[in-house]
């Protein structure tokens, strides 16, 4: 039994569940209550893209091809707390020697920063796959982008509404 | 960045596609938020993190502020024969956390 596992068996506070804890439960709600006073510097209401978000994805993507589909981005409908939203992205992909995805990006469209993550995938993976939990300040789309071994870009897309925006959002 | 947890199947097989998750302790301060003050709290993140199986790179991942604090990842990998995975967490700070963990192949 490796070690890992007896740390899982003893029990602590780190959640290895995709899900949120009572604890960041309370503290979305402690941001919520900043945001109502004024003191959040992001807005918290519903609203298109960002501009920073548009830039980013522009010089992502350059003029490289993309597609709509083969690749599904997992989220909850509601995020009842934008600090800690459980995500997953698969993309269709043999995964072979000839045909793989190279990368993931997650984009988001409404936090001040626009990119999430990035998971760079290898020979090994086995399968076209990454997963986590993400901060989002408030209700938007979260885009998903494969970077596929031909060079092209394979696109999924997901919403959140989001309750209590993540409190200072990434 | 403390208390690395690792979770692996408890045993596997060459040629099986595990799914491989990891969690450690951080903040992941944004850089977005203010202090009672009104000063800007810097950014200090995780920026990114890696894994290797035998030595050879099986995932990385490059966190921005936008990644929630005590980073959780799951990912996974086509086991090639037994091996040790080795963990790598790295800060803005430029502190890095590494965790090891053998995989119980199995013929």
């Amino acid at each position: 039994m490796s070690r890992g596992h007896d740390l899982l068996r003893a029990g602590s506070q780190l959640s290895m569940r995709a899900g949120p804890t009572r604890r960041d439960t309370l503290a979305g709600i402690a941001c919520a209550g900043a945001a109502m006073t004024g003191l959040m510097p992001f807005a918290y209401a519903e609203e298109g893209p960002t501009a920073q978000f548009e830039a980013a994805f522009k010089k992502f993507a350059g003029d490289r091809k993309t597609n709509e589909t083969g690749v599904k981005l997992e989220l909850p409908d509601i995020a009842e707390n934008g600090n800690m939203v459980p995500f997953s992205v698969y993309v269709d992909s043999p995964m072979s020697d000839e045909e793989f995805v190279k990368s993931i990006t997650l984009f988001s469209t409404g936090n001040p920063q626009p990119v999430i993550a990035t998971f760079h995938l290898s020979k090994l993976s086995g399968r076209a796959m990454a997963g986590g939990r993400l901060r989002l300040a408030r209700t938007q789309e979260v885009i998903a982008v494969a970077e596929l071994s031909s060079g092209a870009l394979a696109i999924g897309r997901g919403n959140v509404k989001v309750t209590i925006g993540g409190c200072g959002a990434g | 960045m403390d208390k690395p947890r690792i979770k692996l199947p408890d045993m596997a097989k060459a040629g099986d596609v595990i799914d491989i998750r990891a969690v450690v302790t951080h903040p992941m301060e944004t850089g977005n938020r203010r202090d009672a003050n009104g000063q800007t709290i810097p950014r200090k993140i995780i920026n990114t993190f890696f894994a290797t199986f035998a030595g050879q790179e099986v995932f990385r991942a490059e966190f921005g502020p936008g990644i929630s604090a005590n980073p959780f990842i799951l990912f996974s990998m086509r086991v090639p024969g037994p091996g040790t995975f080795e963990f790598n967490w790295i800060d803005d700070d430029g502190r890095r956390l590494t965790e090891l963990a053998v995989l119980n192949v199995v013929a």
